[in-house]
């Protein structure tokens, strides 16, 4: 019984500063869905007025079609696992994984038997009885969980919940959370500032900037085929190279820049003697030349295990990275030569500057 | 002798005056109750007996003054410790500029001499023909008890993490059933605390209570009269049980408080 | 007004806000008001109330101000509070230094113990522990007649019985701020000081105390208001010679009959008070909200 959620054009206002602003997307019954933004970018608002703590200024928020407006969270189908993850610290585990539902009034020994249920689901047999405070961090997470799944939301709503867990322990929940995801085929609206995490779990990613929606699309298609250069940007590492359209034709696009005329896809509207960016994934650079070729004086080397970094700088100063695949470490250029570096056109991106 | 051992001796020194100041009168006032001298003191020493609290129990009046403050303090502690939580709760959930204003005159009251919270509410009260007595004790107690049971809850909800109530809103629960479940358990310690310093304080007031106790005679009231017109270690030993009540109760509460520390470490 | 509605659901909000409406205007506000008014009427028998006489005037605050022995009365009570707030300080100052900055966890808990066991108990009892101390034929005349520093015994009674125990009463309101402020006070702060070469007398008072001065300006303005506006003490430890203001508002009411003059002697205390907080705490930069607690 999970629902879609359809937000209409809404914008959130708080005095005189406009947090969110003409914010559309829907999300489809039983979707991972995760809305990716830098901090500030507004993406909580968002997540508050789909809970209902905060009613939008503009636009609508629909759950399962029905227009949720003037509705409080407690009559909303929606269940929030917030980044503090909010136990209630004076009430023993099973107290807390209950609570919605002595809320809808469930008697007591139901209530205890459907938290035994939930704390088998999470792996937590037996600590029904504990304290909140006696649980690791990685415990009391599950338990957050299992509190907001006991009342069987149709939408389940997650304010960055693993940003407080080191790396190793963050990795785990990931699959956790995205096997439970499918388990239960809930509908999730995770919103993470972490880019990798949103691409591993998510089936449809959102990102926003500064309160406007740049992107809606899957993980695959937003690294892909970003549409805004806020986008390209953001969404894994980039090498932009700035210049201006001069041949457009077939989905491609030529720009000039100050490192000669380069080829790439072009991305969205873009007219001849536009300003544009050129952006292309240090993966997609390979020592040596081709269609497009770019001389840069090679720098440090990053050894990363699955891939070596190689950061380089362009004659007019600009940065490069350029991922090498550790098998392939024989072609890379030594640190200190100037070298040259090529991509295929078609793993270059063309943006209309904005 | 080096001058800095000089010093460190003296401060010694200073520190066991204090500790003598602090606790002599007190000691002096407890013994004093079983010497059988007729004037309470311990110079000259008549002889030892318990027959002062013999006749301390069997003052009819005394059982009668501390009933008055019995009664006194159970109103303080009902009308108080509502109006005080209710306060805090005000308080620390508005954000508009008046905050600091109304901080102000909620805690006024503190910052007003106890005779003139005594002597207003006397005025503002005959007006409506209602004298002094036991409703008017109360009244003019609750006045500034109020305050401490504001600021003891106030100091509580500081550290009260305002996502719980998010969070129990969004499992569903009214309103009513946020406040019942997840503020109240987390006030309780603060609740039972400021209940506690209301019936101290309101069993111990005489500056106020003196102005508005109309024919009613409360414990202190009584106490007060005794040492002026007839005091006898009767008196004193009065004093020392109730000393030994409060001690206990104090020493009782915070060893509650310390365990209750210690039995649940925050994470 | 909307963040406790939002927060509280209709229901709750309006009983919070009716409770603490209930109690600032029927407790705090209209009683100061109700005094107000009568301090500026003249006591009148009841058939002339609400008549032609009954006129806001001065003229119960010109009594005050014409009354030789009140006025007398009024400032010295003003200057022995401040004497109090003084000598408490003076005393309690080196016991919350030391409490603060030198005292191991174990003396600290100990010390704290036994500075707040005294203050649990009835400021009534405390005051007649010193009645019975400070007693014609009490204890201390007898030990000090017994050692030979006096020749025959002293009526302490009177001013000096006053100070005592009012200092003795309200040492717990100047220690506990003093010790709070001290206690925030980075220890290494002293040793760099000591260090440069400050001799003690300058690091407290270029260091420790302007560290401390908001909780020395509460401990200051607590100490004088509680004594400025104390009764039991100057009633049970003064003599006839040494009255306090409290009395004699006492006496208006309750013997003088008179309570619209009482009234006003009230109000001058209040405003007495209120000015004394105020000033202390604009000189001393302290905020209200730093006050309290």
């Amino acid at each position: 019984m999970s629902h879609s959620v359809e937000l209409d054009g809404i914008g959130m206002r708080f005095g005189r500063t406009q947090a969110v602003s003409g914010v559309s997307f829907t999300v489809q019954p039983g979707e991972f869905f995760s809305i990716l933004g830098p901090s500030g970018c507004g993406k909580t608002t968002i997540l508050r007025m789909i809970a209902g703590f905060i009613q939008p200024t503009e636009g609508r928020v629909l759950i399962g079609d029905r227009d949720m407006a003037g509705l409080g969270p407690n009559q909303r189908p929606t269940a929030m696992i917030f980044q503090s993850l909010a136990l209630f610290p004076l009430m023993p585990v099973w107290e807390n994984i209950a609570f919605g539902l002595e809320a809808r009034g469930m008697g007591r020994a139901e209530r205890r038997k459907r938290a035994d249920d939930l704390l088998h689901l999470i792996a937590l047999e037996g600590y029904g009885d504990r304290m909140p405070g006696e649980l690791s961090g990685g415990q009391r997470q599950r338990v957050a969980i299992a509190r907001a799944l006991a009342v069987e939301p149709g939408v389940l709503l997650l304010d960055e919940p693993l940003s407080a867990l080191d790396l190793k322990l963050r990795q785990h929940m990931r699959a956790e959370l995205r096997s439970l995801q499918k388990r239960t085929g809930v509908t999730f609206i995770y919103i993470t500032h972490d880019q990798s995490e949103a691409l591993a779990m998510s089936d449809r990613v959102a990102v926003m900037s500064a309160g406007v929606l740049q992107q809606t699309a899957t993980p695959r298609q937003l690294y892909d085929n970003p549409a805004t250069p806020f986008v390209a940007r953001f969404v894994g590492e980039t090498n932009a190279i700035a210049g201006r359209v001069s041949a457009v034709g077939d989905g491609m696009a030529r720009v000039d820049t100050a490192l000669g005329p380069l080829h790439g896809r072009a991305q969205g509207a873009v007219a001849i003697g536009q300003a544009a960016t050129l952006y292309v994934r240090p993966e997609a650079l390979m020592p040596g030349v081709g269609a497009n070729t770019l001389r840069a004086r090679v720098g440090r080397m990053d050894f990363e295990g699955a891939f070596a970094l190689i950061h380089g700088q362009f004659a007019d100063g600009a940065a490069l990275t350029a991922a090498v695949p550790s098998t392939r470490l024989a072609d890379a250029p030594a640190p200190g030569t100037d070298a040259s570096f090529s991509f295929a056109p078609e793993h270059a991106v063309v943006l209309a500057d904005a | 002798m080096t001058p800095d051992r000089i010093f460190r001796g003296l401060f010694v020194l200073y520190l066991l005056a204090f500790v003598a100041y602090l606790f002599m009168p007190l000691i002096i006032m407890g013994a004093a109750a079983f010497n059988t001298s007729r004037f309470p003191t311990v110079i000259p020493w008549q002889g030892t007996t318990l027959d002062w609290f013999s006749a301390m129990w069997a003052d009819a009046a005394m059982w009668r003054a501390l009933w008055t403050s019995a009664i006194v303090a159970f109103f303080v502690v009902l009308v108080a410790l509502p109006v005080g939580t209710a306060a805090a709760l005000v308080l620390t959930t508005l954000h508009s500029r008046a905050r600091s204003f109304a901080y102000a005159v909620m805690v006024s009251p503190l910052l007003t001499p106890g005779v003139v919270i005594g002597i207003s509410t006397l005025i503002l009260w005959r007006q409506v023909g209602i004298g002094g007595g036991i409703a008017l004790i109360v009244v003019a107690q609750t006045t500034f008890i109020i305050c401490y049971v504001m600021l003891m809850v106030m100091a509580r909800l500081q550290r009260f993490d305002r996502t719980q109530e998010e969070a129990a809103l969004g499992l569903g629960a009214s309103r009513l059933m946020v406040f019942r479940r997840v503020l109240l358990p987390f006030l309780r310690p603060a609740l039972l605390a400021s209940g506690g310093l209301a019936i101290l304080q309101s069993v111990e007031n005489y500056n106020t209570t003196l102005f508005v106790r109309g024919f009613e005679t409360p414990l202190t009231v009584f106490i007060a009269t005794k040492v002026r017109t007839g005091l006898t270690p009767a008196v004193n030993a009065l004093a020392l049980v109730i000393i030994a009540v409060t001690v206990i109760g104090a020493v009782a509460y915070e060893i509650a408080r310390r365990r209750q520390l210690s039995a649940r470490p925050r994470s | 007004m909307r963040d406790l509605y939002a927060r509280f659901g209709g229901g709750l909000a309006t009983i919070f806000l009716s409770l603490v409406l209930v109690w600032l205007a029927a407790m705090v506000l209209a009683p100061n008001l109700m005094m107000i008014d009568y301090a500026l009427r003249p006591n009148l028998p009841p058939a002339q109330i609400g008549g032609p006489q009954d006129l806001w005037s001065a003229d119960n605050f010109l009594y005050l101000a014409n009354e030789g022995v009140h006025r007398a009365i009024f400032f010295k009570t003003v200057w022995a509070s401040a004497l109090v707030a003084a000598v408490t300080l003076v005393v309690c100052y080196p016991i919350a230094f030391w409490m603060a900055q030198r005292a191991t966890p174990g003396q600290l808990s100990i010390a704290l113990m036994l500075v707040i066991i005294p203050f649990f108990i009835n400021e009534v009892l405390r005051t007649l522990a010193w009645f019975i101390l400070l007693a014609y034929r009490g204890p201390l005349n007898a030990v000090l007649q017994g050692i030979g520093l006096i020749d025959a015994p002293i009526r302490w009674q009177g001013d000096g019985g006053v100070l005592a125990g009012m200092v003795y009463a309200y040492i717990l309101f100047m220690l506990l701020p003093i010790y709070n402020a001290i206690e925030s006070l980075d220890k290494s702060q002293i040793e760099a000081a000591r260090d440069l070469g400050s001799p003690t007398w300058r690091t407290h008072w270029r260091i420790v105390i302007p560290h401390a001065k908001a909780g020395i300006a509460t401990g200051c303005v607590f100490t004088f208001m509680l004594a400025a506006g104390s009764y039991v003490a100057p009633a049970l430890l003064g003599s006839p010679g040494s009255r306090w203001f409290t009395e004699i508002i006492y006496n208006w009411f309750f013997e003088g009959g008179d309570w619209n003059r009482g009234a006003a002697y009230a109000l001058t205390l209040l405003v007495l008070c209120l000015a004394v907080v105020l000033v202390t705490l604009r000189v001393f930069r302290v905020n209200l909200t730093d006050v309290a607690k």
